[in-house]
């Protein structure tokens, strides 16, 4: 479980994250949820260690992260698999040199055991076939799975994933969010995703954090999302038209079903 | 000041927590490849033709009967090793291999890859930075020495074809009054140079933000800081040591 209590940071006098607290539970996608320029990235930079917090406390199973000696943040790092926006895949690298590198820089693994480690990853992402392709040669979709495959390789305990899905057609789309859920539950790992897309956190997640301009407007489970009184969440879920359409569909059965009882009622 | 300040923080941070030496052997081999063998040959043409254009236009200039001919191999030598090829051969060597490297730093840090090393526990700027350092160490100075020899070369070629003096003038000149501490002057300057090429370039595509312009931008910058830190180095280092 990863714990963050009171992060807030600022950016040139910009207050991007004020006060953000909230727990990320093993086994669980947790969806980091809002619009863009929200602090959704920043928060998970800060998470990751990639920036540091002005004030606040992150602790990964119970061990202070932010702040702590650099011994212990590289033992905590080594645990963390992230999945980036665009992949951040090394272009100098095949897919296969991709996929091992975290094995070659934080393992004592053979030579052999590696290879193997890489094949059973690839396999896992359904890309075993293609480990000699750079990443040049690679669709977007095949970049993401490569970057999970990355991610898992040292057998990570936390896994971030920076929108998964942007930039990819709504299938692909549907694939990523099925894998990161099924790697998540396979392992039981500890996964904070972020996402503005409403599909995602309605099939796939299970907690959900709403930021809105640097705080926390929000946090629950995810089928209980479309029932918030939160005006700037609802507004951020209908906005999408798809979503409208469905809320008008949504109300006009439920005010169906109430002429239905209250006609029963009468009839009685 | 406060980018000088940053840019010996960003030095500093090259040496702590770094990989092991045998990671660190592995990618400045990879390095001194990229750097040197992808260079000899602009290096060659740059060297050659400035040689031969030296000896030309000594010789243009040195109409006095009293002096003999041979000073022209003579001239050619000092100019080439003193300066020319160390200096020159930086400068090349900056606008190819400094835009190289603030290009893919740029590219890397802007695709999130130098993230990623970062979020893996890997000291990035030790790992991408510091082989190309000592790359540049070990590269600069062969292909400096490369340049003495077909710089004076190409003199020879252009005295001969020319008819500006024979063969054995020109190496009468070049066996005249040879200082072997000139060498070792070059040889420090070479590497005096490889570090500030390698070192400020890195530093601008270490920390480049932004997308594919500010790539440029920093390669550009690169080059310009560079070519300005060799020339004040030089006059710095002729200054200390001659």
């Amino acid at each position: 479980m990863i714990e963050i209590h009171n992060i807030h940071k600022t950016f040139n006098g910009v207050k991007v994250l004020n006060g953000i607290s909230g727990n990320f539970e093993s086994g669980k996608m947790n969806m980091l949820l809002g619009a863009s320029g929200t602090g959704k990235s920043v928060l998970l930079k800060c998470i990751v260690g990639l920036v540091k917090p002005d004030l606040g406390s992150i602790t990964y199973d119970g061990r202070i992260f932010a702040n702590n000696k650099l011994d212990i943040k590289q033992e905590i790092r080594r645990k963390i698999g992230m999945l980036f926006q665009g992949s951040a895949l090394f272009d100098s690298m095949t897919v296969n040199e991709n996929v091992e590198f975290p094995l070659r820089m934080l393992s004592d693994m053979s030579k052999s055991d590696r290879l193997d480690r890489v094949q059973f990853c690839l396999k896992r992402v359904g890309l075993e076939k293609a480990g000699n392709k750079m990443p040049s040669e690679l669709s977007g979709g095949m970049k993401k799975r490569v970057g999970i495959a990355r991610a898992i390789a040292p057998n990570c305990t936390y896994l971030f994933c920076d929108e998964p899905n942007s930039g990819l057609d709504p299938l692909t789309a549907i694939t990523i969010d099925e894998l990161i859920k099924e790697i998540t539950q396979e392992y039981n790992i500890t996964t904070i995703v972020v996402t503005h897309d409403m599909n995602s956190v309605l099939e796939y997640g299970d907690n959900v954090m709403f930021l809105y301009k640097g705080h926390k407007l929000w946090e629950g489970h995810s089928s209980t999302i479309m029932d918030t009184n939160v005006k700037e969440l609802n507004d951020f879920i209908f906005s999408n038209r798809l979503m409208r359409d469905a809320k008008k569909v949504d109300q006009i059965e439920a005010e169906e079903r109430l002429e239905d009882e209250q006609s029963r009622e009468e009839k009685r | 000041m406060k980018t000088f300040g940053a840019f010996l923080l960003f030095l500093s941070s090259l040496v702590k927590r770094g990989e092991s030496p045998r990671i660190l052997f592995n990618r400045t081999i990879d390095e001194a490849i990229l750097i040197g063998i992808d260079s000899v040959f602009i290096v060659a043409v740059v060297s050659t033709f400035i040689g031969a254009v030296t000896c030309v236009q000594i010789s243009y200039n040195l109409t006095n009967a009293l002096i003999p001919r041979s000073t022209i191999g003579f001239m050619v030598r000092e100019m080439t090793i003193l300066e020319l090829a160390p200096t020159i051969t930086s400068i090349v060597l900056a606008g190819k291999v400094g835009s190289s490297i603030a290009g893919g730093l740029g590219t890397m840090r802007i695709t999130e890859q130098v993230d990623a090393l970062e979020v893996m526990g890997i000291n990035s700027a030790s790992y991408l930075v510091l082989p190309k350092i000592m790359a540049a160490f070990l590269v600069f100075p062969m292909l400096v020495i490369t340049a003495m020899f077909l710089s004076i070369f190409g003199g020879y070629l252009a005295g001969s074809l020319s008819g500006a003096l024979s063969g054995q003038e020109y190496i009468t000149g070049l066996r005249s009054d040879f200082i072997a501490y000139n060498i070792t002057f070059a040889l420090i300057k070479s590497v005096v140079f490889a570090f500030l090429v390698a070192a400020i370039s890195s530093y601008q595509g270490y920390f480049t933000e932004g997308g594919a312009l500010e790539v440029g931008r920093a390669s550009t910058k690169a080059v310009t800081n560079s070519v300005i830190a060799i020339l004040i180095a030089d006059f710095v280092c002729a200054q200390l040591l001659l």
